[in-house]
This record gives structure tokens, sequence and C-alpha cells, in this order.
């Protein structure tokens, strides 16, 4: 992971920020279960530099009172679309899938990440400053690098670059393959042989190679990282077996860094999850049976899986209009009520917001980031409420220690169309 | 009102008409005639309400669906019915008394727009049977005929607090087919939860999807403006099919048409009359603001109404016109940008309808979403109070609850918790539109059809036996 750290230092540190103190609050560390009341949250440099009951506020300091509101870090989308697709059914602005590429695994997310999406101010509206983004593999196993970004406003937002490689290894990995399970696992074992090939010898690749080897070069320089150990995979399964099965794989690659995501059945099969020290990604809400590969469906999953002791984090699994990174807060609400549920597996309070949070960040070796802690990368968040629940929203939000806009084109949406009725002009010439 | 001849009207005409045809036979019809009707309700309701006790729930929070909120109130259900509401209620010898000290209650989420059963998990193609894309106009085609009563979606949405939900046709066609409203109780068959005398529903589609089905395959309509013109022609040719049949059921009353005089039975026609009639409610799928407005004038050329608009992202930008029309908008809490018309979408969306005046309703149209509805409706008005609108939690349930019933003109039976409406009540764990809170108890028609503490009240679905997961709490 230090490799990771490094880069991280080199890209998302941003330049000059000033120092912030958030008095009065209820402060929600992560750190620590439970949250400190009144508590000071200190940033400077980009950085939280203190955070306490009895923290001195440094002189100059811009100090945002908090009293009465809740803080907390900044909500980390384990996955999500963000800034990768502006609207869904519009193909030229949407950048998350290449039904016609001839690569797969080479594919890097990252010129595709547009600073400019609106995506990036309304999901950040809701606490959101920091995402995995994902990809689709529409036609291929492989589906490419995706990237962890920020939603700061300005500057830079791509945290880290082919921060991950992404495989469907299930119905939809099946379908890709040519049709079956076996062929996709067959796809993927002989993409990461040829990947130990091209390692051993990039020169050499190309001669004496199969035709139907069925890799191109690039693709197998991508899996590198991926067989190395050194770029986690985030495998996209949901079915108990396939779960079992991509966990085997490691007894062939034995560097390999999965990370699972949907694991709708994993409840089933979470010892070996936890035993495997596999993290996982999911939609906590799905309880349909809607696929056959999702039969056990149910929102006990989460709960269960961290009982079991796997790192969870939530995260938008699926691209769809029905799920939004802003909305993953309440999703992780909804844990702590399926607790309350006779019967149900839910999480507490804390391990809700740990599951957007620094799980999130723990997932993909950002140890930075994710709580209230001194040192920690100054994403925070002041929220008029219980950030967990549905009628809460942002007040206050940083990113790299830097104050967000809280405002969107849909914010001006709202303040254009709040009061129709006749004016002098039409409406298009209000702000 | 435009009623001018009913299918009711025909009906009751043909239920009277068993005098049998005269024995001589002529050119000219003399005596009474044997009067062809079209049948209104051909696959009629066969739902029974469930076997229930007398209940009194006391000390609850109760919000009753119309606006109304009691601290400390009780209910009491007796029949099927609710039968007293107020800060106490009589407590008969023998009826079930709960103690809902810290909890919440209302009245059953309707919910205006679902495909349940007609795209049923789990959702592989051999289920896709909510969209009869074979041609623009496929108004004969209904919903009804496509529910799977095995639908494990129906169960999630029960533990969601759903007691009638409307399940239409897919958005493909301009003209999609019939709609159906029903009771969420499990049967063996869809007429055994059909909503007894519900009116059906025309779905109708304006916007990308009808444009984008056809146009592909080069046919129209292709554009915003095809559309409008295939719709304007099938309106213009329901309504001459309107005045064959009006002008059939004039004579054969009048004893000058026989039996042969009918005109032919033509079932999308059959469909459009009953909306011209009053006896379908039109329910449409539209998400631009302009596009409403064409629609509302496309209305008024044919003589009909539009009782909502479904998925009306851009409701709030006509919210005056919605008013003024007396049309409701159903509305995603927060959907966007998922395509071109969503674009415009605002969580302020519902509460600006509803500071109009106008009927705002939060709808699903998800088989998730249908299961948080309260959810939905809780970050419409957070949205809206934060804009400066006051918004009551007990105002902003009847969004989920008593507008989504008006919507499909079910609010006389259910929607609120009234005396003599049917018993449709949810007991909420806690205050419903926080996320902490869940529905302990679901009673439709006064019988508890969900119960979070008891496994036997909790509804299994043939699919899901001997899978993995069965019976698991959800």
């Amino acid at each position: 992971m230090k490799y990771f750290f490094a880069l991280a230092l080199l890209i998302g540190a941003p330049g000059a920020a000033e120092t912030i103190a958030i008095t009065g609050g209820t402060v929600a560390t992560v750190s620590s279960d439970t949250p400190i009341e009144g508590g000071t949250v200190i940033i400077s440099g980009g950085r939280i530099t203190a955070v306490g009951l009895s923290v001195a506020v440094p002189a100059g300091a811009t100090v945002i009172d908090a009293t009465g509101k809740w803080v907390t870090p900044g909500i980390f989308a384990a996955m999500s679309f963000i800034a990768v697709s502006e609207v869904g059914a519009v193909d030229q602005t949407n950048d998350t899938g290449a039904a016609k590429s001839p690569y797969s695994a080479a594919i890097d997310l990252t010129p595709g990440i547009n600073p400019a999406s609106s995506s990036i101010a309304v999901e950040r509206q809701g606490g959101v400053t920091r995402s995995a983004v994902g990809l689709n593999a529409p036609t291929a196993i492989f589906g490419g690098q995706g990237a962890m970004i920020s939603l700061a406003a300005s500057g830079d937002i791509v945290t880290r670059p082919r921060a991950f490689q992404y495989v469907e290894m299930g119905e939809q990995g099946a379908r890709n393959a040519g049709g079956s399970r076996p062929v996709a696992f067959l796809n993927f074992r002989n993409a990461l042989h040829e990947a130990e090939r091209y390692a051993r010898n990039p020169a050499a690749f190309d001669s004496g190679r199969e035709r139907e080897s069925l890799v191109t070069r690039l693709d197998a320089a991508a899996l590198v990282p991926v067989v190395e150990g050194r770029q986690p995979l985030v495998v996209h399964v949901e079915r108990a077996q396939d779960i079992r099965n991509v966990l085997a794989l490691r007894s062939e690659f034995p560097r390999l860094k999965p990370i699972l995501l949907g694991a709708r059945e994993g409840w089933l099969v979470a010892a070996e999850i936890a035993a495997a020290k596999v993290p996982v990604i999911t939609m906590p809400l799905f309880d349909n049976p809607n696929s056959f590969e999702a039969l056990a469906s149910t929102r006990n999953n989460v709960g269960r899986l961290v009982r079991a002791g796997v790192l969870v984090g939530l995260g938008i699994t699926e691209q769809d209009a029905s799920f939004q990174a802003r909305n993953l807060p309440n999703y992780a609400g909804n844990m702590v009520a399926q607790a309350k549920v006779p019967s149900g597996v839910g999480l507490t309070w804390a391990e809700a917001l740990r599951s957007v949070t620094s799980a999130p960040a723990a997932i993909f070796g950002m140890g930075d980031t994710g709580t209230l802690a001194a040192g920690e990368r100054a994403d925070v968040v002041v929220w008029d409420g219980d950030p967990l629940e549905l009628t809460s929203a942002p007040t206050a939000i940083f990113i790299d220690g830097v104050r967000q806009p809280i405002t969107s084109r849909q914010t001006e949406l709202r303040d254009r169309y709040l009061r129709l009725g006749t004016a002098s002009l039409p409406l298009q010439y209000r702000p | 009102m435009r009623h001018s001849l009913g299918l009711g009207l025909l009906l009751a005409v043909a239920a009277c008409a068993k005098t049998p045809p005269p024995k001589s036979a002529g050119d000219k019809p003399s005596g009474p005639q044997e009067i062809v009707s079209i049948p209104a309700d051909p696959y009629p309701s066969t739902y029974r309400p469930y076997p229930s006790v007398t209940t009194v729930i006391q000390n609850a929070t109760i919000y009753d669906g119309a606006g109304g909120k009691l601290s400390g109130g009780a209910v009491r259900l007796e029949n099927g019915k609710v039968v007293e509401i107020g800060q106490t209620v009589t407590v008969p010898a023998g009826a079930q008394v709960i103690d809902a000290r810290g909890k919440y209650v209302t009245p059953g989420i309707i919910d205006i727009h679902s495909h349940m059963g007609d795209y049923p998990s789990p959702g592989v193609d051999a289920h896709s049977d909510g969209n009869e894309a074979t041609g623009p106009n496929r108004a004969e085609v209904w919903a009804e005929h496509s529910v799977w009563p095995q639908d494990p979606q129906f169960t999630r949405a029960l533990a969601g607090g759903v007691t009638s939900f409307h399940v239409l046709p897919g958005s493909a066609n301009l003209f999609g087919g019939r709609g159906v409203t029903m009771r969420n109780v499990l049967g063996r068959t869809a007429q055994d939860m059909k909503f007894p005398g519900a009116k059906p529903s025309l779905k109708m589609a304006c916007g990308e999807n009808p444009k984008r089905v056809y146009g592909s395959k080069n046919q129209a309509p292709a554009t915003r403006m095809g559309n409008i013109a295939v719709d304007r022609q099938v309106w213009s040719d329901a309504v001459i099919y309107k005045r064959k049949w009006d002008e059939y059921a004039r004579k054969a009353k009048a004893g000058t048409a026989k039996p042969t005089d009918a005109p032919r039975r033509e079932l999308a026609n059959d469909t459009l009359m009953g909306v011209l009639n009053g006896d379908i409610l039109v329910q449409n799928h539209c998400y631009r603001a302009d596009e409403m407005a064409n629609v509302i004038a496309m209305s008024k050329e044919f003589g009909y109404h539009v009782a909502a608009f479904h998925h009306a992202v851009e409701a709030y930008k006509i919210a005056d016109l919605l008013k003024t029309e007396n049309i409701c908008a159903a509305m995603w809490a927060d959907w966007w940008g998922f395509k071109m018309e969503s674009y415009d979408g605002i969580r302020e969306n519902a509460a600006f309808v509803d500071s109009a005046g106008a009927c705002a309703i939060i709808h699903s149209d998800d088989a998730d979403g249908i299961q948080r509805l309260n959810q939905e409706a809780a970050k419409a008005m957070a949205a809206g109070r934060r804009a400066g609108l006051a918004i009551t939690p007990e105002h902003a349930w009847e969004w989920v609850s008593l507008n989504p019933a008006k919507g499909l003109g079910i609010d006389k039976e259910t929607g609120s918790l009234a005396p003599g409406k049917r018993a449709d009540v949810v007991l909420w764990n806690g205050e419903p539109f926080s996320v902490y809170s869940r529905p302990e108890k679901v009673w439709i028609d006064g019988a508890v059809m969900y119960d979070w503490a008891d496994a036997a009240k909790r509804p299994v679905t043939d699919f899901e036996l001997g899978q993995p997961g069965r019976g698991d709490t959800k």
C-alpha cells in the first residue's frame, strides 16, 4: 500500500488551503464509535490537524459554528459512476463502457472523467466527497481500470488513476465470455497467464504465441499489476458459488487482491469471504430475487457479512437512476433500521457510518481518508441533522481542506421555479 | 361531464334486455330487441378480504393520510373498515387492543405506478411481460393479463407498508394498454388481487420512449411531433368508434336496430372509448413540462381528462397549470439524469407541485423503490422545507396515500383513516419519515397481512420455495 499512499500524496494534495476551525458540533469521528459532543475539528493545509473536546482554535482560523449540527468525514462512495456519465442514456455523454472497443483490461477510465460533469455538484450536495468510479464491461469480462476521484469543484479531481481493474464473473461475465460461467473463468485464467507471460518478457510476448490466446498486448500488460497484486481487482459476482470460485482463483494466482462487488448472496459464504480477507462493496437494499444469481438477496446481507468480520463498503453497484451516491448515508441508515427488525441483522449506527466513510477508504488502501483524526485528509462535512437521516443535508463541505459550494444546476432550477407566475420577462431571464 | 352514453349505461340496458328477439323476422325491427353491449368487467375481481378481528390501536401518533395528525390517538378497525378514529375510541369487548406508545399509525401506502407482476422477479427474458412493443397503439392489451401472482416483489412491497398499487403496461407505446389497481393481497390468480370496482386506466406515454422504440424501426413515431400526430389520429378514430356505438345504442334503445347492426368490436377502441366515456382513467407517462402541456391541449381537443402525469420530472415548471387542470403529478423524489428528458429533475419537485395546490404523488416505478415510498416522500418533503415551504409530515403523507388514491379514483374507499373506509393500516415502529423506521404490522381490509415479528405473517411466493434464503427476513 506504500505505493498507493505516495501516489495519493503526489496527486491529491491541493495547494493553499486555509485554516478552519469547526466548533461546537456533534463530531462523529468514525475512528471512535462515540461522537464527541461539542467537539472541535481543525483543518489546515488540506489535512485535519486536531480533533477533540478541548482543542484550541488557532489564531486567524476561519471559525464555523456547528452548534446543534453534526460533523463527519465526507461520504466516500465505494463505487459510483460520478463524473463519467452525464446523461446515462445519451451515449455521447456516457463513458462508462465501450461495447465496440477491441481493448478491455487496458482501458484507463481517466480520460472519461469530466470534472465539469453536473453529477459532481449534485452528489456533493449530499455530502459525497470522494468516490471510486467504475466501468461497465459490456462485451468482454474485463471492463478496464477505474479511478479514485474527489468531488471537488476545482482542481484535479483524479485522486488516483488506475486504482483498480474491473471484471465481470457472474451472469454478465458468462454472457460476455460467450455464454457460460466456465468460459468466463477460462477467459480469466487465460488472460492472467498471458499477463504473467508478458511480465516475464514483454519483448517476446508476440513470438511463439498461440493465435487463439485472445488477449491483446495492451490488455496483457494492463493485467500485470493485477496478477502481481499491485492493483486490486474489483470482481462483480452475486451468487454464493461464484464467490467461492473467485476466492479459489487465489490458489492459482496467489497475489491476486480481489474486492467483491455486489455479492448479494455473500451472507451464505460470509465466513469464507472473511477468512480470505476479501472486502465487499455492495448496495445494501436489494432484497428481491431479481436474477437467478441473486435468489438469496436480503437486506440482512451487509449485517451478516460485517458480523462475520468482512470489511464492507457501500457503493452504487449498478448504473441506475434509482440508486445515487448522495443517498448512501440513507442506505447506511436503513441498515440501522434492519437491526431493529425481529430476526433482522443490520449494523450499529457507528458501523453504518463506517460503511460510507472509512470502510470504502480502507478497501482501496486510502488509509489517510475517511475518519476525523489528526493527519487525515480533510474531507469533512457539517450536517444540519443526523447524517444518516433522510431529512438531513450538509451545510458545509470541505474536500482536501477546501470549502466547497453547495449549489448545482438543480439548485439553480429550484431557485428559478420557486415562484411561478407572470413577470415582465419569461422565466428564462431569471438568474 | 362528457358521459353522453357511458359504457355503464349500455351495460345496464343489456342486463335488462332479457326479452327474446321477436319471432317474426322482417326488414324493419319491431318490438324489443336484444341490445348488444360491450361487457364492462369481463375479468371481474375475485378478491375477498381475509377474516379480521375488531382491533383498537391506542396511544399512537397517527397521520390520517388526509393531512390530519393525532398525538396519543386511537383508531378502531371493525369488519374490515375503519370505524372510529380519535383521541380515544370505544373498545368493544373482545377487541384486540394494541398499545402503540412511541409508535406511529398511517393509512397504507398506495403506489400509483408499479410494474410488479408484469416485470416480476427474477427479471429473466421469459418474464418480460410489460411492454407490447409491437405497435405504438396497443390500447387493447391489459396489464392484468401479464400479472404473475407469484412475483416475490409483492411481498417486499407489503413489508414496506404498501396496501394497494396500480400495475401499468410499460412506456414503449404511445398507448400502452390498460392498467389495473390491485390489493396487495396474494392470490392464485391476478383476478384474486384486483381492487373491486376500481376503474381501469389507459397508460399513455410521451417523449423519448415511444419515438425511440418505433423510430429505431423506421416507423412512426420517430419524433415528438410524430408522437402527438399518431396520438391524435388514434383519438380521432376512437371518437368515430364511440359515435358508432352511441348511435347504435340510441337506435337499439328505440327499438330501431337489430343486434347485427351493432358495430364490430375493436378492442383497442373499446379502451379508448372507455376513456372518452369517463370509465377509464388516463395515466400518462410524461417527463417534460412542455409535453404535458401538449397532452393537456390534446385531451381537450378530443374530450378526455388526464388523471395523472407519471414520471413528471418537470411538473414543478407547470405546477400552476396542473392545479388549474386538476391533474395529479406522480413523481420520484430525486431521480434525474438517466435520460435526457429527466435532466432537469429536482428534489423540490413534489413540494413545488404541492405548494401550487396541485395533487402531488410520490410513485415508485420500481420494485425496490416501492418498498420505501415513505423514505422517498421524506426526502421530497425535506427539500421543500429547505426551500422555505412549510410542509408537515402529516400533510406529506398524502403524497403516498390519499393523493394516489385520488389519481386512481379509489379515494372514497381508501387512502385515509376515515370511518367507513377500508381498514388499510400500517403500524410503524417510529416516525415513518425516519430512516430508522419500519412497518411492524400491515392490515388490509382489517386483516393482518404482515407482521414483522411473526414468520407466519410473512408470505413466501411459490417461486421462492426451496430456494436459498426462503423465508428469510428481507
